[in-house]
């Protein structure tokens, strides 16, 4: 546990030592405005919400969260920084959650800085807090479980372009699961346990789930077990394959 | 004490390390010494616990570091090949770092990075982000990590690769600094390296321990140990002179050198000085040789001599 500590404040350190702290902030921050004022009509529509903001959510990590996880272990992995982390006696999976968690909140600060968003909208209108609360908190699990996705994947490859695409690709599914587009794949041969149990696989099922203002707690639980699925697989990849 | 069995690592039909088996004590300073691709870096991943044996067994003051890695890596200081660190942190940073996760109590943290700082030269760029700094002093960051905890077991690969000479001598000193009660492992492919650092050699090539000795017995095992070279005017009558002695088994001319080589241990030289104030030669230059590394390394690796 000191040992995933460690990791995590040298990771969250390393951040703001180079600019991709502040490329992806202000990235982060410039294209939620964008998605919220122009495509989601924050002010035409007339309602005191948070719902324009979140809705694009989703679509933003699919691209953002792959970036921040590609140079998770790629990067470690091309410069041989991981023979010296995977030296140092701490467990792979304390550095696994260390690195994670450093993203993690990373993300969570992207997160908080879009506070005056919410700020706005209770000096517009009354908005329903408690609902965007939750939201928020819904919002933060989701680009975990990209996150989480996205990190497994840079251990596998030392290639950073790689591992942003593979990252992307099995995001984009995990998202969609719940869509025609996917659920056409499996519609007509496999029975309906199996397509209940991709749909089920959805982000965006859950997502939408948790924006209705109830944090129920399959959503929770579903994102956490996505979460850990991934760092465990992230943690087998790296015990297998650690050299090159 | 490190003790390895049977040591062995394929990467698919490629055997990287065969069947290596030995055994370090306290003490020794031991160099691995072979081409490279011998196999020196990943037997030195073995031990400290970054690769998994293919077969065999690596144990480190009795803990097996496939079994036990976490115990076995805390009693291992390691310079990985090219002395990889974060570049974006300063040195003061990355030991720090170093220095909490090698679980050195946290009121020591800031002693043993200040320390390590000063043993190492390192204290006029102890701010400055490493990716900034030269080759010689990257190297220098990678020895101060391996070192801060004070490990019993040392292991650096190439520790002096890419350092300036004055450079090298400061870090073969550290090396013999520490030597008195540890065990220090390091690979090298520089000859001079072995004789000036290290009390044990270990050549290592294919995979295969080819020979295992001091320095010494290495160098002796050289055609040239107790050979004498001259640099004499014509020299082709006094080579037919001096081959025509007992003491002598060859002479050989080689750019206006003469060598001699010895037919039995003792009194070459002896023999060959009495001749030349005998015969009134005039003699420019003369040496009684120890060997030359160079040509008993040339020749293990290249399977003419065995161990």
């Amino acid at each position: 546990m000191n040992g995933a500590v460690n990791v995590m404040r040298r990771e969250l350190a390393g951040y703001f030592a180079t600019p991709v702290a502040y490329v992806f902030l202000i990235i982060f921050l410039v294209m939620t405005g964008i998605f919220t004022f122009y495509l989601g009509n924050f002010y035409t529509r007339g309602f005191a919400d948070l719902d324009p903001f979140f809705r694009f959510h989703p679509w933003l990590y699919l691209f953002l969260v792959p970036a921040i996880a590609m140079r998770l272990w790629s990067e470690e992995r091309r410069l041989g920084t991981i023979e010296l982390l995977l030296t140092l006696p701490l467990t792979t999976s304390g550095a696994v959650v260390g690195k994670f968690l450093a993203a993690w909140l990373f993300i969570g600060l992207a997160l908080v800085l879009t506070v005056p968003m919410w700020i706005t909208v209770n000096y517009l209108g009354s908005p329903d807090n408690g609902v965007i609360f939750a939201t928020y908190i819904g919002s933060w699990l989701m680009a975990g479980g990209f996150l989480a996705i996205g990190s497994c994947m840079s251990a596998l490859t030392r290639n950073q372009v790689v591992a942003f695409i593979l990252s992307v690709v099995v995001c984009f599914l995990f998202l969609l699961s719940g869509l025609p587009m996917v659920m056409n794949l499996f519609n007509g041969w496999a029975p309906q346990i199996v397509l209940d149990g991709v749909a089920s696989l959805s982000f965006l099922k859950h997502f939408a789930d948790i924006e209705k203002g109830v944090i129920d707690l399959r959503d929770l639980i579903y994102f956490v077990l996505m979460i850990g699925f991934w760092l465990i697989a992230n943690v087998v990849i790296l015990d297998m394959k650690k050299a090159d | 004490m490190i003790e390895t069995k049977s040591l062995c690592k394929h990467y698919g039909s490629f055997t990287a390390v065969d069947n290596l088996s030995f055994c370090v004590e306290a003490g020794t300073v031991l160099g691995f010494l072979g081409p490279n691709g011998a196999g020196k870096s990943t037997t030195m991943k073995m031990l400290t616990g970054f690769l998994t044996p293919s077969a065999g067994s690596a144990l480190v003051n009795g803990v097996d570091v496939s079994e036990d890695s976490l115990a076995a890596r805390m009693q291992i200081g390691y310079l990985p090949e090219g002395a990889p660190s974060y570049g974006e942190m300063t040195v003061q940073q990355f030991l720090s770092f170093v220095a909490r996760a090698r679980l050195i109590e946290k009121a020591r943290v800031v002693d043993s990075v200040n320390e390590v700082i000063e043993r190492l030269n390192l204290s006029g760029v102890k701010h400055q982000a490493i990716e900034t700094l030269s080759k010689g002093f990257k190297r220098r960051v990678g020895l101060a990590q391996a070192i801060i905890h004070d490990p019993q077991i040392l292991i650096l690969d190439e520790p002096t690769d890419g350092l300036d000479p004055n450079q090298k001598r400061e870090v073969r000193h550290l090396i013999r600094d520490m030597a008195r009660d540890k065990i220090i492992v390091i690979s090298t492919h520089i000859l001079e390296e072995v004789e000036a650092v290290c009390n044990r050699v270990m050549i290592i090539a294919q995979g295969k321990l080819l020979a295992d000795d001091t320095p010494h017995g290495l160098i002796a095992r050289s055609r040239y140990n107790n050979s004498v070279s001259l640099v004499v005017e014509a020299a082709e009558k006094v080579a037919s002179v001096l081959s025509e002695l007992p003491e002598v088994a060859k002479a050989e001319l080689n750019e206006g050198e003469l060598t001699l080589f010895p037919s039995q241990k003792q009194g070459l030289f002896e023999a060959v000085t009495t001749a030349i104030s005998e015969h009134q030669w005039d003699v420019s230059a003369l040496r009684l040789e120890a060997g030359r590394l160079d040509e008993v390394f040339r020749n293990i690796t290249r399977g003419e001599i065995s161990a």
